[in-house]
């Protein structure tokens, strides 16, 4: 049958069909995955305390690196802004194009990208761990779904905490580009605030930044449980798994993007 | 960690959150200064908007006083028909001239009311009588050109 | 030697408990079972009578640990039956399944401890989850528990700070918190000192005794099992090959149960792993 063609190219398309057909199944596991996790969460939220423990876990003990990157990134955009925008006299400017650039797209972005690695992956290692050490089939045995006991809060805690950090990220991005524009480099600080508040809007760029930090702290949660519950139960099978999830998040995170700015900004000229 | 410790740490982690996201509604972005209120309807009927885009402010002296909310073109008299949305806590009167400018050379294109010395006031969807469309510069520069031209073939004659 | 754990009472989870306290008897009809291609148990019968401790024996990878999935409700027979207190397990719905399994305990490998968690919380865990007594009622019976294993001292600790003995035993409590009618010991004796060997084994016994449970061993230790259990079945190869009571097992005449007993390293369990005839594969390489 696969005499016609050189074995080489045959071996190669083979692979390419199985893999494509794998992650399409994957894929539809996965989705299968999310609503049975939908379906067990109101436990999660009955037992308060289970998804607060996981907020403090993905959420507050991701505050320093998400505070201090974000700072860094607005004093960094502030410092090439000014460059770019002094060239043609417009570094009055300079406020509205910190302040656009993190609260469209940098603040859900980098957030939801430094989520992913911290947040994400030790979520991912707490549940394949758990499972090569046969934790979760001893809750099963008995008779508690850890669906509903470790996956759940661990997935709401994600999405609840991933928003809060992207606005934190942002909030602190632009005290950075003050601190660089305004104390640093000189410019007028009524300029830089007044131009910023007359040209970012809550509606669309504020809300539409929160939205992208809700679907992004949808997916990347979702990965993360997932590829942890799916891992296989070893060491090995841990490790392929967090990275999996780092990996797959990222990529998700990153086209996500591009498909709602498509969707969210198309129209607004300034 | 304890319950106690955790809970405080996660209350402060969500007070801090939303803190943040109404930082940026309120000093960075302008939720509230926009005015509470929904504001009255404008119409206004240019020859050219220019470079006018929605949402664009509509000033007086200066300072916003509303927002450009819908643009569309009259099919019969071909005549772009701004919507403008002003807040209620500003009259104008009804010999008012509605203009399109741009602030400085490259700057945002906005709409600018004078208002005039009529007593009567405009009311909610009434139209701006006077309109003053905006420059294109490719005009401008071609009208100088030809300006130039005929300037010249005068002196020649 | 283990208090035995309150007469009957308020402090049972369920009320049915106190009917079925005589634990429940487990029979298997029948069973195969695949793993995606591989048939890894064929045609399995055995029964398993009330009180009493039962092992299944056999080499690694013959499907001892697929035997109590199965019971458990965690794996469905190709075909066959498995029934538990009358019950059919593969057939019973999601809520059935798990009001059965309430009343299991099963002892993993390595304990499967909450690592997040202390052994006073790792056995509270089934209690707090299933049932609505008080915080001091629970902690009574955790002590109670864990006295019966003789950890109480150790309640504070954390799984980490625990030997591999330790973890057991207190995996062994967390077992029986609910009082179950059936225990299931998976390699109860892998990897102990023999101090921990003695103990483990004679915490299975007594509880066994103690409490009128039924309970299930998969090990491949036939010293140790041989000095606690009733009934012994010798799985291989997917099939049972001999069964017996302590004794007769001891005394049996069968070779392959004398291969295990004795620790034979060849005999119907072979030494090498099927390959070609030694000479042939050496003089290949000789051209």
């Amino acid at each position: 049958m696969y005499a016609e063609v050189p074995g080489g190219v045959a071996y190669w398309l083979r692979r390419l069909g199985g893999a494509v057909t794998g992650s399409i199944g994957r894929l539809g596991y996965a989705s299968r995955f999310l609503l049975a996790v939908l379906w067990h969460s109101p436990q999660a939220f009955r037992r308060i305390q289970l998804t607060l423990r996981e907020i403090y876990f993905a959420g507050v003990l991701s505050l320093v690196i998400i505070l201090m990157s974000g700072m860094f990134v607005g004093m960094v955009l502030s410092l090439q802004g000014y460059e770019t925008l002094k060239r043609y006299g417009a570094d009055e400017q300079l406020g509205i194009l910190v302040a656009l650039a993190l609260v469209r797209e940098l603040g859900p972005v980098i957030a939801g990208l430094l989520f992913a690695s911290r947040a994400g992956s030790a979520i991912t290692a707490e549940i394949g761990l758990m499972k090569t050490t046969e934790q979760l089939a001893a809750m099963e045995m008995m008779a508690v779904d850890p669906l509903a006991r470790v996956i759940a809060p661990r997935f709401w805690g994600g999405i609840i905490s991933l928003p809060l950090l992207a606005a934190l990220f942002s909030a602190f991005g632009i005290f950075g580009g003050y601190l660089v524009g305004v104390r640093l480099i000189g410019i007028d600080a009524g300029a830089f605030w007044g131009q910023m508040q007359a040209g970012v809007d809550f509606w669309p760029d504020v809300t539409n930044g929160i939205v992208k930090s809700v679907v992004f702290a949808l997916a990347v949660s979702l990965i993360a449980v997932f590829e942890g519950y799916d891992s296989k139960p070893t060491a090995e099978g841990v490790s392929t798994a967090t990275t999996r999830t780092v990996v797959i998040s990222s990529l998700a995170i990153l086209a996500l993007d591009f498909v709602m700015t498509v969707f969210m900004f198309r129209g607004t000229g300034t | 960690m304890n319950r106690a410790a955790i809970d405080l740490w996660v209350g402060i982690f969500v007070a801090i959150g939303l803190g943040a996201i109404v930082f940026l509604a309120l000093k960075v972005g302008n939720l509230l200064t926009i005015g509470a209120e929904p504001g009255y309807r404008l119409e206004a009927r240019f020859d050219n908007i220019g470079g006018l885009k929605l949402r664009a402010p509509v000033k007086a002296a200066g300072v916003v006083v509303g927002r450009v909310e819908s643009i569309r073109l009259d099919p019969k008299t071909y005549e772009a028909v701004v919507s403008l949305r002003v807040d209620r806590s500003f009259e104008f009167t009804k010999d008012t001239i509605a203009a399109i400018n741009t602030s400085g050379l490259l700057g945002e294109v906005y709409v600018s009311l004078d208002a005039g010395g009529e007593t009567v006031m405009l009311k909610d969807g009434d139209r701006i009588g006077k309109t003053q469309s905006a420059v294109v510069v490719e005009k401008l520069i071609s009208q100088f050109l030809f300006d130039k031209a005929a300037e010249s073939g005068n002196a020649k004659k | 030697m283990p208090a035995a754990p309150h007469a009957d009472s308020h402090a049972a989870p369920t009320p049915t408990d106190r009917v079925e306290r005589r634990g429940a008897a487990i029979e298997l009809a029948d069973v195969s079972f695949a793993y995606d291609q591989r048939l890894v148990l064929r045609g399995i019968s055995m029964k398993i009578p009330r009180g009493k401790i039962v092992a299944i024996m056999g080499g690694s990878g013959c499907g001892k640990t697929t035997i109590l999935r199965l019971i458990g409700g965690a794996l469905k027979p190709r075909s066959g039956k498995v029934i538990v207190a009358g019950q059919s397990v593969p057939d019973l719905n999601a809520d059935a399944l798990y009001a059965l399994r309430r009343r299991f305990g099963m002892l993993f490998q390595f304990g499967a401890l909450f690592t997040d968690m202390s052994v006073f919380e790792n056995i509270a865990f089934p209690m707090r989850e299933h049932t609505d007594l008080s915080e001091e009622l629970i902690r009574d019976l955790v002590l109670m528990k864990l006295h019966a294993v003789g950890l109480r001292g150790a309640a504070s600790l954390m799984p980490a700070e625990l030997s591999g003995g330790m973890a057991r035993r207190v995996a062994l409590a967390r077992a029986i918190a609910l009082d179950p009618m059936v225990v299931m010991y998976d390699e109860p004796f892998a990897g102990l000192d023999p101090i921990s060997l003695g103990v483990i084994g004679q915490l299975i016994r007594k509880l066994n005794d103690a409490l009128g449970i039924t309970s299930v061993v998969v090990t491949h230790d036939v010293y140790e099992s041989l000095k606690i259990v009733d009934y012994l079945y010798f799985v291989s190869e997917g099939r049972i090959v001999a069964s017996g009571t302590a004794e007769e097992v001891r005394e049996s005449a069968d070779s392959y149960v004398r291969q295990f007993v004795d620790g034979e390293p060849d005999g119907p369990v072979p030494f090498h792993y099927p390959a070609q005839p030694y000479a042939k594969e050496l003089l290949t390489h000789v051209r």
